[in-house]
């Protein structure tokens, strides 16, 4: 055999590492992203981390849209809990547009936001279990992720990319259907956290691996722009829900769970009690919009015609109804010019979006504020010298996800 | 004492003078700029004055002003002091010819691949930076695609080749030869009249 047939790099005979791809599209990375390891037998010596493979260029298509047509671009950032990042779009807007939407709607949008913000908890913690050999949490879940789609169903007619919500409020009041099933949910979903906890939280194998794995410190993780519960795993108790209320936000009793070693097993914790969090502010939220009566419990939008589209059979009655019909839908509305940052708390950090008008009908520039895209840096730091194992672990209860990370 | 945007403010005047400009509250914010060398000096201050403690880098981004001699690119901090809960938004101005700006991966960790995003979208170099290089799109692109020159795809463009999408090419589906040779384009639509 001549030596032309195998080509090796140079200097890989000599060398005392191997080189693991993982990635692009292995099963354990959870979505298109790239790491290559550098092993010393099953120790890290080091990773370097390769994005983009499915960059949409939103930021750009962003410029080129009226503002109601850059919704479904942000349903495909974390597209785990969609809806949060459509309602942090809308209030970018409304803040930008001077928008003030009232008490229902900014209740129903709790309901919605909490209900996804359980839906992302739960994915990313079930696959924690899988990724540390647990199938049975995540495959028990599922039916509650089901019936949490099933609402959002209800209220906005799609599961995964909602394109939820409206300027202004809601394309339509929930019906009753969906009231029940958030009954259901709040009745059914109590007893079953409980067994999922159970499940893992005392478990020998999942505490042994996850404790200690990927651990940071509260400064490290400052410095790396870790939020969400990331971050309140290491002990720092922030969270934009509470430090800059959104979506009269302030009128809910929850706490803020925090952990201390920012490890796996405290993220896991925390992702945990928060989502006992969520349940305890949808009891709230759903209690709120009961109280509303009458014509009061038929408030689902704001009155902003210059950005809310008219009902339909006004469309086909009222010449007013029509005109803003038409301008709203062909993007002839001018915004007032102006800068504004705003953020919510989205599953995973602080999702921000900094939106610079110009005064012309497009967005002149936007940038959205990725929380995963920036945490996701320090991956090499969390992983350094642990074991090949633990990296894929490391991964998943970061909460990485491939759209938001590559927008 | 909850830290006001006017402190701020007296702060930065009294530590640079003159150098810190255009200050200015969009929605409640204070935003203000410097000259793109003192971005670190900036930077440093806010992060290490005992009243200050602006130590979380919430955002970098670009933004391409075309019409702005000598300042065509900005780049765009945002900081947050998380003991007093105050924002603020910091902006450099440099040209695009060269766009050299002092990088933050020194004060913060995050820097880094938000400096890269920024670079790979906006070609701003980051002097200093450990690793720059495109983040999000392929190393053999030769522009930075969100500078405002580069239109987006035209979407009623009709030289690409994707008619099975229903919109023309160079297959011809749809122009299949018959009896009577290639169907133009008005014949083809007054065929499926002549049918119903």
């Amino acid at each position: 055999m001549s030596e032309q047939h195998i080509k090796l790099p140079e200097g890989s005979i000599e060398k005392t590492t191997t080189t693991l791809n993982l990635g692009p599209t292995h099963p354990a990375t959870h979505g298109v992203m790239q790491n290559i390891l550098e092993l010393d037998g099953e120790r890290i010596v080091s990773t370097e981390q390769t994005i983009g493979y499915i960059h949409r260029a939103f930021e750009k298509i962003a410029e080129h849209r009226p503002l109601y047509q850059i919704t479904p671009l942000t349903d495909r950032l974390n597209y785990c809990s969609s809806p949060i990042n459509n309602m942090g779009w809308h209030l970018t807007c409304e803040k930008l547009l001077g928008v003030k939407t009232p008490k229902r709607v900014d209740y129903l949008r709790v309901i919605i936001m909490e209900l996804a913000r359980i839906s992302d908890h739960l994915i990313c913690n079930s696959i924690v279990g899988v990724d540390s050999g647990a199938y049975t949490g995540f495959l028990y879940v599922m039916q509650y992720r089901e019936l949490i789609y099933e609402i959002y169903e209800e209220v906005c007619g799609s599961r995964l990319t909602t394109n939820i919500g409206r300027i202004g409020g809601f394309e339509r009041n929930f019906n009753d259907i969906a009231f029940q099933k958030l009954q259901k949910f709040l009745d059914e979903y109590p007893r079953v956290l409980k067994e999922f906890e159970n499940l893992f939280t005392r478990n020998r194998i999942f505490m042994e691996r996850t404790m200690g794995v990927g651990a940071i410190s509260a400064d490290r993780a400052l410095n790396y722009g870790f939020t969400g519960p990331n971050l309140r795993a290491a002990g720092v108790d922030y969270d934009v829900r509470v430090t800059s209320p959104y979506s009269s936000y302030e009128d809910f009793q929850f706490d803020i769970p925090v952990g201390t070693t920012g490890d796996c097993y405290d993220r896991f914790l925390v992702r945990n009690q928060e989502m006992w969090q969520s349940l305890s502010i949808l009891e709230q939220a759903f209690k709120k919009v009961q109280e509303f009566k009458g014509a009061e419990a038929d408030v689902y939008h704001a009155d902003v015609p210059e950005y809310y589209l008219p009902e339909k059979k006004d469309v086909y009655t009222k010449m007013e109804a029509l005109i803003w019909h038409f301008k709203i839908i062909m993007g002839e509305i001018e915004m007032p010019a102006g800068e504004v940052y705003s953020s919510v708390e989205g599953g995973n950090g602080e999702l921000g979006f900094y939106f610079i008008s110009d005064g012309g009908r497009t967005p002149y520039r936007l940038h959205f504020r990725r929380p995963c895209f920036i945490y996701y840096q320090a991956y090499e730091e969390l992983t350094k010298g642990s074991m090949l194992s633990d990296a894929i672990i490391v991964m998943s209860s970061l909460n990485l996800i491939a759209g938001e990370m590559d927008a | 004492m909850a830290l006001t945007n006017e402190q701020i403010k007296q702060r930065l005047t009294e530590k640079f003078i003159d150098q810190v400009t255009g200050f200015e509250e969009p929605y409640g914010m204070l935003t203000f700029e410097a000259p793109k060398e003192l971005n670190l000096k900036v930077l440093n201050f806010l992060f290490d004055d005992e009243e200050l403690k602006f130590r979380f880098l919430t955002d970098l981004c670009g933004v391409h002003y075309p019409d702005a001699k000598e300042k065509e690119l900005a780049v765009v901090y945002h900081l947050h002091n998380l003991a007093d809960n105050v924002r603020i938004r910091f902006k450099v101005f440099t040209s695009i010819n060269k766009p050299d700006v002092y990088t933050a991966t020194g004060l913060f960790s995050s820097a880094n691949w938000m400096e890269r995003e920024t670079y790979d979208f906006y070609g701003i170099n980051f002097v200093g930076h450990p690793n720059l290089k495109r983040i999000l799109n392929v190393d053999e692109m030769d522009y930075f695609p969100m500078r405002k020159q580069y239109p987006l795809e035209d979407q009623t463009r009709v030289d690409k080749d994707d008619e099975m999408f229903g919109r023309g090419g160079t297959l011809g589906y749809g122009t299949e030869k018959t009896d009577h040779g290639t169907l133009t384009e008005s014949e083809k639509h007054s065929v499926g009249e002549n049918i119903i």
